[in-house]
């Protein structure tokens, strides 16, 4: 057996037993924690498919930023707040069956189509970063397009989260006169 | 080949070695150290009151909004490292779109910027 | 691989890792003497010569010390957050060459453990993965103080990691390899502080933000937090966190050094051609660390809404432009001719600096804001 089988029956069931934990796992801090190990863990494989990038996108948006948000949000509600059993939305169990049906069906394409692929990509070529520079060409000749809306996603992701957590209006103490600064008080926010 | 995984190798040897050096740390804290826990002792620093409440309070919503403003930035500055390593052979369309590409971010930091997103007090 | 591959292997790690420990130790040892000079004070001098052992001696009695679990803390996770605040300091260290390389026993040994082709991203996600010690152990002491110190100091290092990768994107640009050991052999001509001063300076900022040094340590503002994210800390436990403070800081320096200050690069004569570039490593990283300490003996703490305001105001806006403009500047002398383009970017670089000058001058200042 080689090095990397073994790190990968290592790895796997570490990464699937921290998926399985996560979801079994009442404590919100805990589950993200579980999260982390697991996001760590398939970072890891992309590592041993000398896919060296990808590891390190994985690693610096998913566990670096990502669930850093998650934590905020964890930390902002109060871990030990009692989640209402009730739906505070109706359907949301039908639809969530339905999506998972969904994401299981995607999977199984998506694995029955990579069943040919070579097992490895070639280490050799991730050996002199080329791995980088090929996906960059590619992303910034063939998919421009593709590129730039990422941008678009990401800013109306950005202004959505604003407006929700856009504050009440300020009640008196919060805002003592003459601190307001004049360019940095946009008149919505005092009308809203 | 070899060198690729080698090399990483390397990083899990360093640690391997740094899980030692913990390991070794508590262990001969363990052995050192005295351990009389007290309920006096164990109570959760408050400046000498006795606490009040529960620690994990909320927290607020602002820092919400960093967190997610790191997201996207940190989503644009891995597309710039790829970029930087290939934008030379590329010329200056390679510049152009990412200067459309920031441009547009950059609209997002603004309009936080506006509504008085970024002003803590 | 034979056995005296492996043997220099695993030489090689615990030899890194031992001088890396003793690094920081002396550090500590340095950065009190040099307070303590700015302050007119003698600083520490019963342990060893000029007293040089005082962190030895405070390490070997935090482990004499009981490390207390307070009753309120969420366990596992408590007894877990100060190895992951430690850890990846010590695994962005492992990517940095220190020297060029030695051979021992007929085989060549490099002074830099791995090389991978990722390098600076190997940094960089080592650095973020640092905060989660840091949110962790403030999230589970159960406590306010660790609490709010905790989720200001994650507030503010993801701040200043975007601009951070900023400084190193315009560096990459210019070198044009993420692979650390190529972006030292590319500043063979000259260093990277040059054509890169800004881009150096957004860094060393970010770096003291990243290490939670003074003036940038709200999470540890003593008057405000009491001791911050590690308040409930004790013993080894608070040993590992100052370790991995520390060892942060030795590894931010290092990596200024290594893409900025032409890493192990240095005149040297030509006897024991392996000495001199470590020595010009430690030299380098020494200095920086050295000016770390003087902006901590100098400034005083800053204010954070003032800190969160400049990272997102001042040091973002700016790494974008610079990364623009640095890419303008690498591409445009193929199109133009470099004469044009150096003085369009001066030109371009100075109404930058004009004007970050002039906007706060020209900003209208209410009576109650006089302080700020």
């Amino acid at each position: 057996m080689s090095a990397d089988q073994v790190a990968f029956l290592v790895l796997a069931p570490i990464s699937v037993g921290a998926g399985i934990a996560m979801l079994l796992q009442r404590n919100a801090v805990h589950a993200a924690l579980l999260l982390v190990v697991n996001l760590v863990t398939v970072g890891i494989f992309y590592l041993m498919l000398a896919a060296p990038f990808l590891f390190a996108v994985q690693i610096i948006v998913y566990a670096g930023a990502i669930m850093v948000l998650f934590l905020f949000v964890i930390m902002l509600l109060g871990v030990d707040r009692a989640e209402p059993l009730e739906e505070p939305i109706r359907f949301q169990r039908t639809a969530a069956v339905l999506l998972g049906v969904g994401i299981l069906a995607e999977l199984v394409t998506a694995v029955r189509a990579g069943v040919g692929f070579r097992a490895l990509g070639p280490a050799a070529f991730a050996e002199t970063g080329a791995d980088t520079a090929a996906l960059a060409r590619a992303l910034f000749r063939s998919y421009v397009l593709p590129f730039e809306a990422t941008s678009v996603l990401l800013i109306v992701a950005a202004v959505a989260a604003m407006v929700l957590a856009r504050r009440r209006p300020a009640p008196a103490t919060a805002e003592p006169e003459g601190v307001v600064d004049a360019e940095e008080a946009a008149p919505e926010e005092v009308g809203a | 080949m070899e060198t690729y995984y080698q090399s990483y190798g390397v990083v899990l040897a360093v640690l391997i070695a740094g899980v030692a050096l913990v390991a070794v740390a508590f262990g001969a804290a363990a052995l050192l150290a005295p351990r009389r826990p007290l309920p006096a002792k164990l109570a959760t620093y408050e400046c000498g009151m006795d606490p009040v409440g529960e620690g994990w309070s909320q927290t607020q919503i602002r820092y919400y909004i960093f967190g997610f403003l790191f997201v996207i930035f940190d989503v644009e500055s891995v597309f710039l490292f790829p970029w930087a390593r290939v934008f030379e052979g590329l010329g200056m369309t390679a510049v152009v779109e990412m200067a459309i590409f920031i441009g547009i971010l950059a609209l997002g930091l603004v309009y936080a910027w506006r509504k008085g997103v970024l002003r803590w007090v | 691989m034979d056995l005296l591959d492996w043997a220099l292997l695993l030489g090689r790690v615990a030899v890194v890792f031992a001088g890396l420990l003793v690094t920081v130790m002396l550090l500590i040892w340095m950065e009190r003497k040099v307070i303590a000079d700015m302050q007119t004070r003698m600083g520490p001098m019963r342990a060893g010569p000029r007293g040089v052992l005082i962190t030895l001696a405070d390490g070997i009695k935090l482990f004499f010390k009981e490390g207390i679990v307070p009753a309120e803390a969420d366990r596992p996770v408590y007894l877990i957050a100060p190895v992951i605040a430690m850890l990846p300091a010590f695994l962005a260290f492992a990517v940095i060459p220190f020297g060029t390389s030695v051979t021992l026993f007929g085989r060549e040994v490099p002074f830099q453990l791995a090389d991978p082709s990722i390098g600076i991203l190997w940094v960089l996600a080592m650095a973020s993965l640092g905060v989660y010690g840091i949110v962790l152990a403030g999230w589970s002491s159960g406590s306010n103080y660790p609490l709010l110190g905790a989720v200001r100091s994650s507030a503010q290092i993801i701040s200043y990691e975007i601009g951070m990768s900023l400084a190193l994107v315009a560096v990459l640009m210019y070198s044009g390899s993420l692979r650390l050991s190529e972006i030292v052999e590319a500043q063979a001509r000259v260093w990277n502080v040059i054509p890169q001063f800004p881009a150096f300076v957004v860094y060393l900022i970010a770096g003291l933000a990243e290490t939670n040094r003074p003036p940038f340590d709200l999470p540890e503002a003593e008057s405000e937090l009491v001791a911050g994210f590690h308040t409930e800390y004790s013993g080894i436990r608070f040993a590992l966190f100052y370790l991995g403070e520390y060892v942060n800081t030795v590894t931010v320096a290092s990596v200024a050094v290594t893409l900025f200050l032409g890493g192990w690069r240095g005149p040297a004569p030509d006897v024991l051609p392996w000495v001199w570039p470590l020595l010009w490593f430690l030299a380098k990283v020494l200095a920086v660390v050295y000016g770390y300490v003087w902006v901590r003996a100098t400034l005083p703490r800053i204010r954070f809404d003032r800190l969160m305001a400049f990272g997102w105001k001042v040091l973002i806006p700016f790494g974008l432009v610079w990364v623009l403009l640095t890419g303008a500047i690498v591409v445009l002398p193929d199109v133009y001719g470099r004469g044009p383009v150096v003085a369009g970017a001066a030109v371009v670089f100075g109404a930058l600096v004009l004007a970050s000058v002039a906007a706060p001058l020209l900003r209208p200042r209410p009576a109650a804001e006089v302080g700020r």
